[in-house]
Formats: structure tokens, sequence, C-alpha cells
């Protein structure tokens, strides 16, 4: 019998190992659900994996989709990780990045055709706010009425996707349009347009952002009082409050940073990749970001990485679909397998494994 | 407002709109009073109607399509079960990969069933009720699932009241610890919960594509699972509080529905995020001032349990 002890301290080795041996597993466990699906599954993890950076004929277009789809995901989860790390728990990323979508390109639109430099920035602080607001309604119920912010924060999701369907339907609808949803192209208008700042890399500003949260979410957690608290919380909420750390306070302060990086993530889309407000704007990375928080450890250099793979996943999936005819919820349900390994691999780090010598009579 | 609609058909269709939540509350709230919070149900749900939907119509029989929808959730329930209490994973973090893995995995078997209509699950046959005015078509004129939440419901009223199982299944989740030390077998009890929670989930995801839409598309359960989730809390983890909630929820889905298809002035989108917005507004109201919700929590909700000796 396999039996599991707790080890005095957790393992330094697997903490960084599990990640690495999540990844081979699921795509072990990948390969058989591709073959399930009567598709070659070495063709499958290759295509998905290998092609989309190397292939002679797809990786000049997937390269810089890389970090395009990487940008958000990163801006997103490392937001999400400070409050994980304080079992804070906002699974409403989703729709805070809608909301920022919304505000961003609504104050854009607000003054459509100004051409001014100090467009583009203001929608950029409009984002942020936006995401900040859906962000505190749970943060605010939380403090004030005790009310789960786990529910609270999803539930938000299901709303900001009606708000969504109405601004695409209604007030931001394009009045040059033909009646179609959607708003404006704002991508096309010089003024609101969140452009690749270097050619053929993918490279926008909600790329830099990206970076600059990598690098902010890192001297905050190894420098900053703030980062130690955070992690106090999460370890020993006991400990924390007899430091006199305030519950409340870093409920709202987690929520607040993460309602401000996915409003981020959101208008940097809006204005980018996306360039429209559109029924179906969102994509799920307020979802996935869950996954990369994960993936990489809580920690914001190892959220670079993840988001950097799970963006992978996603244009592998795409050219999947393309080459193999391999759904698009195959690349679902593979992103979902990478977090139960991820988990469970989780356990080497915690755990001994041992066998068990039968009991002394 | 409430202009051209029959309030007969209006509580018709809120107790079949309740079934679903109301199936998936009770598992939750089982598994939750053996101390073990599945933030799953929205995956384990939408399992459930992928796999029943899949089930009846390759076998043309609905009922075995249930029994299939009930299967399929709990192999993903015991998943969840085997990484929380087995291998000591964060039960938040593994409940919401159970809801983004099943969300996939669904879509993923359902794509060659889109546009598919299920075998009908007829209505049981109540012979002169159904002729009752008002009643009849409000109450007795229903398929057996409507019925049967209601007896699942009282069932697991009882149990957890006054059997002994129930009696272990609460000791579990108040004091894992107490319990370990009398001899129960606490990994073991969870498992068993969690399934149980899993097979309820499946159930109502199952409900959700066969009878109330009934067709397959991605995404079909829309949220049910996590207002499930709500209504436990709404219930104070009490079952009879559950059914109230799966109604009430219910009813305001229902009325929204029907306004909308009333041609109702307000927009289509407020009407649409009424029950979430209702939802959020309910777990404010519960979990704030001196009777909140919270002080009826199970002590040990959420806390995973490794015995060291």
């Amino acid at each position: 019998m396999l039996r599991l002890e707790r080890r005095p301290s957790p393992s330094v080795f697997w903490e960084r190992a599990s990640p690495f041996l999540a990844v081979a597993l699921t795509m072990v466990a990948g390969g058989v659900m591709f073959w399930l699906l009567g598709k070659n599954p070495f063709e499958a993890i290759r295509t998905i994996f290998w092609d989309p950076l190397f292939d002679p004929q797809f990786a000049s277009y997937s390269r810089p989709q890389l970090l395009v789809k990487a940008a958000p995901l990163i801006l997103i989860a490392i937001g999400l990780s400070l409050g994980f790390r304080a079992g804070i728990w906002n699974i409403g990323a989703e729709g805070q990045y809608i909301m920022g979508a919304i505000f961003g390109a609504a104050a854009g639109l607000a003054v459509y055709p100004v051409e001014s430099r100090l467009i583009f920035p203001v929608m950029i602080v409009a984002g942020a706010l936006g995401g900040f607001v859906w962000a505190m309604i749970p943060a605010l119920l939380k403090t004030v009425f005790r009310t789960n912010e786990i529910l609270v924060s999803l539930l938000l999701v299901y709303v900001a996707q009606n708000i969504l369907a109405m601004m695409a339907l209604g007030t931001l609808r394009n009045p040059e349009g033909n009646g179609f949803p959607g708003s404006r192209n704002l991508s096309q208008i010089p003024a609101m347009a969140n452009p690749e700042l270097i050619a053929g890399t993918g490279m926008h500003w909600g790329v830099v952002a990206a970076f600059m949260a990598v690098i902010a979410g890192y001297v905050l957690l190894q420098r900053h009082i703030l980062g130690f608290q955070i992690k106090l919380a999460g370890q020993a909420p006991k400990a924390a409050r007899f430091a006199g750390v305030s519950p409340a306070r870093l409920v709202v302060l987690c929520l607040g940073i993460s309602g401000v990086l996915a409003g981020l993530a959101g208008v940097f889309e809006v204005t980018g990749p996306a360039g429209q407000i559109s029924i179906d704007f969102n994509v799920g990375y307020g979802f996935t970001a869950i996954i990369v928080a994960f993936l990489g450890r809580l920690n914001p250099v190892g959220i670079l990485f993840a988001g950097l793979l799970m963006a992978l996943t996603y244009i592998g999936g795409e050219l999947a679909q393309l080459m193999l005819g391999l759904p698009s919820a195959a690349i679902q349900a593979f992103q979902g397998m990478l977090l139960f390994f991820l988990l469970a691999t989780d356990l080497l780090t915690n755990f001994r494994i041992r066998l068990a010598k039968r009991e002394a009579a | 407002m409430l202009g051209g609609i029959d309030p007969a058909l209006l509580v018709a269709a809120l107790l079949v709109n309740s079934v679903p939540i109301l199936l998936a509350a009770t598992g939750e709230l089982v598994v939750e009073k053996a101390g073990v919070l599945n933030l799953g149900v929205e995956g384990m749900m939408i399992m459930g109607a992928i796999c029943g939907f899949v089930t009846a119509v390759a076998t043309g029989n609905p009922y075995l399509g249930f029994l299939g929808g009930a299967l399929g959730a709990m192999a993903l329930s015991a998943v969840f079960g085997v990484l929380t209490q087995v291998l000591q994973t964060n039960q938040v973090a593994t409940g919401l990969a159970l809801t983004l893995f099943g969300l996939g995995l669904s879509s993923l078997i359902g794509q060659s069933y889109v546009g598919i209509k299920p075998p009908e699950t007829l209505d049981l046959p109540l012979g002169p009720l159904a002729d009752v005015p008002f009643l009849g078509v409000a109450v007795f004129s229903h398929d057996w699932m409507v019925y049967g939440s209601v007896l699942i419901v009282a069932a697991v009223w009882w149990v957890l009241k006054f059997s002994r199982t129930g009696l272990i299944l609460r000791a579990v989740g108040e004091s894992h610890d107490a319990a370990h030390a009398l001899g129960y077998k606490v990994t073991r009890i969870r498992l068993l919960a969690v399934l149980f929670g899993g097979a309820l989930a499946g159930l109502g995801g199952a409900y959700v594509s066969l009878v109330r839409v009934p067709q397959w598309t991605d995404g079909i359960t829309a949220g049910a699972g996590w207002i499930a989730l709500a209504i436990v809390v709404f219930a104070s983890w009490k079952p009879w509080r559950v059914l109230a909630g799966a109604y009430l929820f219910g009813g305001i889905s229902v009325l929204q529905l029907n306004l909308q298809a009333a041609g109702s002035a307000i927009p289509v989108e407020y009407l649409s995020m009424a029950p979430y917005l209702i939802t959020i507004l309910v777990l404010v109201i519960m979990s704030s001032g001196k009777g909140r919700a919270a002080l009826a929590a199970p002590a040990c909700l959420g806390q995973s349990f490794h015995a060291s000796r």
C-alpha cells in the first residue's frame, strides 16, 4: 500500500518541477483523448505545441499571435494570483474584463470623431476603472456584508455578458453599421487604436502592460510589505490578524488590483486585436487565466511563462482545428485537464509517497 | 404587467424550471454537510446534461438518459473526490477545474448532437387528478422528475435528521478530527457524499437537456450550477429551505422568460440578468446581520483532512 507522509517543509524541487510534470501528464492524457477522437495523437500534440512556433509555413503568422493571446492571460492572471495567495477567490475576471472593454470603448466613442493624442490614454484609464468598479462589487459586499466573493464575482460575469449584449446591440452600436450589431471598429480609428508597435511581433500596448505587471507583481511579492501580508494571510490567517493585517483591506486591495488588471486587458483587447465591442467579444480569457495563475504557481515570473504556454495551446488548437479537424472544444477540455494535473502533482510538494510497512504486531 | 400570462401555466412552468437547480442544490447540500465544498456543480451539471442526452438519443429511452446523466456527472465528481480527499488538493481550485473541464468536455462530446431532438419524457399519468381545475394543469400534469425531486428532498431531510447515517455524515462535516477519533472513515464518507452530490447534479443537468429545453447546445446549463451553490447558502444548509429557494429562483426565471415572450417594455437583457442579480441580492441579505446563514455552515466546510495517525 502507498501511504502519504506530510513533509516537514514543502519540497523546493517539486515546487519547481511539478508544473513540468503536469504539462507532460496532460500531453499524455490529451493524446489519449485525441486518439479516442480518431486523430493521430503524436501529430495532434506536434500541431499544438511545435508547429505554431517552428513550422516554416505557419510560424510567421503564429509567432506574433503568441504575444497577442498571452498578454491578456498574463495581465489577468497576475491580478488573480495575488488574491489566490491570500485566500481571496476572484473567479469573475471574465466579467471585469468585459466591463473594462465597455468602459474603455465608451469613453473613446463618446468623443468620436475628435482626434487627440489624449483619447487613447483616457480610454485606458476608463478601462481600468471599469474592471475596478466591477471587482469592487464583490469586494464591498464581502467586507460589509460578509457575502461570499466566489459566488458574487462569478454571478456578475453573467450580468456583464448581458450588459455587453446590450451595448453591442444598442448604446454603442455603430450608427453607420447598416444595423449590424457591434460598435465602430476602434482599431481603425487612429486616436483610439492599440496598434502593433513593432511590425511582425504582435507587440502592442497590452503586451507592454503585461510585462510591467509581471515586474510589479514580482517586486510587490518579494520586496513590499503588502506582498508579505498577502502571503501571510494565505498561509496563516490567524497570525496575520495578530500581526495587524486587516482582512477587509486585503480583500479590497486584492480584488481591486485584479479588477484593474482585468479591465486593462479588456480595453487593450477591444482597441487592438478584437477591434470592437461585439456580442461575442469575450472568449474566456478570464477563466483560462485561472489556469494560468496556477500553472505559474501563483508566481509572477511563472505566470509569464504559463501565459505563453497557454497562448500556445490556443494558437496550436486553432491550427489543429484547421489541419486535423480537431474540435475547438477539445482544447478547452485539454486546458481543464492541465489544471487537474497541476493540482494533483502539487501533492508531491507537500507530501512524500512512501511504501507503507506492515503495522508491527 | 402580467396580462396575458395564465397563472396555472406559470406555476406549471415554475415547477419544471426549478427541478435542475433543486436537484443540484440538494446534492450539494449533502456534500457540504459532509464538510466538502465542491464548486464544480456547474461542470457536473453540464456533464450530466450531455451524458443524459447522448444516452437518451442512443437508447431512445429518456429514463436510461437520466441514469446516464447521473453516471456521467458522478464520474466527474469522482475525479474531484479523489483529488481533494486522497490527493489533498485545494477544494476551491479543484471545483473550478471541474467546471472548466466539464464545459470543455461536454461541448466536445455534444458537437454531433446539436439540433437533434431527444426522446420525449412523458407526463406521469395521474388519472382524474389531471382534471382538477387549476391544480390539474399547474401541479398534476408533470413528468416523474418533478415529483421525484421533491421526494429526494424529503428523503435527504429525513436521512440527515433522523438516521444514523445522517448523524455520522454531519459529524464528519462538523468535526472531522472527532469523527476520525471515533473510528469513522472520514475520507470514505466524504467520497461517498461527493459521489451522491455528483449523481444529483447529473440528474439535474439531464433534466435541462431532456425536458426543459429539450435539445443540446454548448453551455446549456447557463450558470444554474452556480445558482444552486448560492441556494445552499440561502437555505442555511436546510433541505426544505433548499426547496423553497429553488422554487423562488425557478419562479423568477419563469417570470422573466414570460415577460420576454410577452414583449415587455423592459429590455430583454435586463430581464435575463435578473435571476443573477436577485441571487446576489439574496446572498447579501442572507450573509449579513446577526442571524446570518454562515453561522449554520458545517464547521469543517472546505477543510481538507489528512489522518496523520
